[in-house]
């Protein structure tokens, strides 16, 4: 491998700026690493080379002429195949987008083209972004770089996979009900979901509009952070999209101490039910933040017990309403039965061809959760839940800057593991649903291996929301405090990717 | 005991306009019992008087300015269309024969 692409994105992009190498180069270099290793891993959904060293070639041709560029200028990017492109296939890991290129761009896709970062490609995920561990992509499930056998985790294992084999060195995913984080968490990477409404959704295919984020995925907290300003800011085509400016992040995540920081941990999400070796690597962690000058302070949110149910109603409830569009009308997929058959076959048939079963389960439990004399007892409860869980916040909140807590509750498991039992794969993201209901942000941090697997265990922090710039000063500090104790970086744990393994 | 049974979960499918196999309507009778199953728990945890939450961060009223922007042409709207005619899109009939 070239090592070059070991660097941080912030040592890459110096080298961009001092002219040690060009952007044709460095984005050469990704493209080769994803032609060395992809086969095994399949982040990737689709490759877009020529257009990527396009973007590349513009920079280093601005930059040779000494024209003022974007501070991302070069640095090459994967996204995310829920995110439009205008220049290259959209799917969101479904067959019944297979093909379709978008007539417009995203905003987060335009403000990466106003960066002038090239975009390598578009990852994989779970269809729709439907699930944990990127298996119910259409197009099949990504492989964990560290333990190729495993899962990256979902819906965005593509993104973190990417990042994590070093085929790019930021990406974008997005976060319904954990999707940035539980793959951080799974691949030993950084994810942050921001505050709902710090990132303009306009171009994201929508799953559930209250719950939907778009994010960074990182190898480490400074390069998030980049991203992180990168893509954040109000947009007028997103009506959820927040009014206010909440700062830098690259700022927050250049700050020295955590004298005075009250760190709260969540008593619901510690202890029982937790792998043993992740609960020993935070207990280790919560130390370090103490080292650190942090205090540290137990909360209880105990409305959290129910998280995963009512987010498993509204979920459903808006993804049914959401994927209604795919119609076999104005994009995608269209299955037209013999004889003669009128546009509500056409519609169902096309359906049931396009979606894959996680979907289609979702769709029929959200339609059921929304019928009539079932809507007060479902969903109209779920909604109440949802205030109590925003309650449990406020006042863990009240009394802690920052709430704490391992962000998945086991390693990554194996490849089809749970896959026949919705209920056990939903548990997976007990840890990440609350932010998604309360609408907070939260970042996933590398947390060192576990000891019964040697796999990466992970810390998740959250913010009230708007407070984003939290994460980035406490998960900077954290992240240097584990680079001194282990002496190198979480990512330089990972054993090498065999390109015929 | 749950009330979804298979008939629930094909008048579901048909509402949700999805066809279904007999197979994928007896693991989603299973399934989604299951799922709602677990879901009735809230109705108990909810019992007092407690405000729904349906947005997160809630926001009123929120307008642009009034100009026009640039908008997708008649061609990029039909670009992704399985089928289309005279600038519109073509789907088959809308209503039966009979």
């Amino acid at each position: 491998m070239n090592s070059v692409l070991k660097l941080t994105a912030v040592e890459q992009l110096e080298m961009l700026r001092s002219g040690a190498i060009t952007s044709v180069e460095l984005t050469q270099a990704h493209l080769d690493r994803i032609a060395e290793v992809d086969g095994v891993v399949h982040a990737f959904l689709h490759v877009n080379a020529s257009g990527a060293l396009a973007t590349a070639a513009e920079v280093d041709r601005l930059r040779a002429s000494g024209a003022s560029l974007p501070a991302l200028a070069g640095l090459p990017i994967a996204v995310k195949d829920n995110l439009t492109t205008i220049d290259e296939p959209t799917t969101a890991g479904s067959k019944i987008l297979e093909g379709w290129v978008p007539p417009y761009d995203s905003t987060v896709v335009s403000k990466l083209r106003a960066e002038m970062m090239p975009i390598l490609g578009k990852t994989n995920l779970d269809e729709f972004a439907m699930g944990s561990t990127t298996q119910f992509s259409a197009y099949g499930p990504t492989s964990n770089p560290w333990s190729l056998d495993r899962i990256p985790g979902g819906s965005g294992g593509g993104s973190a996979a990417a990042v994590g084999a070093f085929m790019a060195p930021l990406a974008i995913g997005s976060d319904t009900g954990g999707s940035i984080r539980y793959p951080a968490a799974m691949t030993g990477t950084v994810g942050t979901k921001p505050t709902y409404g710090a990132v303009s959704r306009y171009g994201l295919i929508a799953l559930g509009s209250s719950l939907d984020q778009i994010g960074p995925v990182a190898r480490n907290v400074q390069d998030a952070a980049l991203l992180h300003d990168v893509i954040a800011g109000h947009d007028e085509r997103d009506s959820t999209s927040l009014p206010e400016d909440l700062g830098s992040m690259v700022a927050a995540a250049s700050a020295g101490s955590l004298a005075g920081v009250k760190v709260g941990v969540i008593k619901e999400l510690t202890g029982e039910g937790f792998q043993a070796g992740v609960s020993a690597r935070f207990n280790e962690s919560l130390e370090l933040l103490k080292a650190a000058g942090a205090e540290i302070v137990e909360v209880s949110c105990p409305s959290f017990q129910y998280a995963i149910a009512a987010y498993y109603l509204i979920l459903p409830a808006e993804a049914s309403s959401n994927l209604a569009k795919f119609d076999s009308v104005r994009f995608g997929m269209r299955v037209t039965p013999e004889g003669n058959p009128t546009i509500e076959r056409v519609m169902a048939a096309t359906r049931e061809a396009g979606f894959g079963p996680e979907v289609k389960r979702r769709i029929i439990l959200g339609t059921y959760a929304l019928s009539s004399g079932y809507y007060d007892d479902y969903y109209g409860s779920a909604q109440k839940v949802r205030t109590l869980i925003q309650r449990d916040f406020d006042a863990a909140f009240a009394k802690a800057d920052v709430l704490v807590s391992p962000t998945a509750p086991t390693t990554a498991f194996k490849l089809g593991e749970k896959i026949e039992d919705p209920l056990a794969m939903y548990l997976n993201d007990i840890a990440t649903i609350p932010a998604n209901l309360a609408g907070i942000p939260g970042m996933s941090l590398p947390n060192g291996l576990a000891d019964e697997d040697g796999l990466p265990s992970s810390i998740q922090l959250r913010a009230p929301a708007r407070e984003e710039k939290r994460l980035y000063r406490v998960g900077s500090i954290l992240e240097k405090a584990h680079e001194n104790v282990w002496g190198k970086r979480m990512i330089d744990f990972a054993p090498e990717v065999k390109a015929g393994a | 005991m749950s009330e979804i049974t298979p008939d629930v979960v094909r008048h579901l499918a048909g509402l949700a306009r999805i066809d279904v196999t007999d197979a994928e309507v007896n693991r989603f009778t299973e399934q989604l019992g299951l799922i709602v199953d677990s879901a009735a728990t809230l109705k108990a945890a909810v019992a007092g008087d407690v405000p729904a939450t349906s947005h997160p961060i809630p926001m009123k009223n929120i307008y642009r300015e009034d100009v026009v922007l640039e908008s997708l042409s008649q061609k990029a709207a039909l670009s992704g269309s399985a089928d289309s005619e005279s600038g519109r899109f073509r789907v088959a009939a809308i209503l039966d024969e009979e």
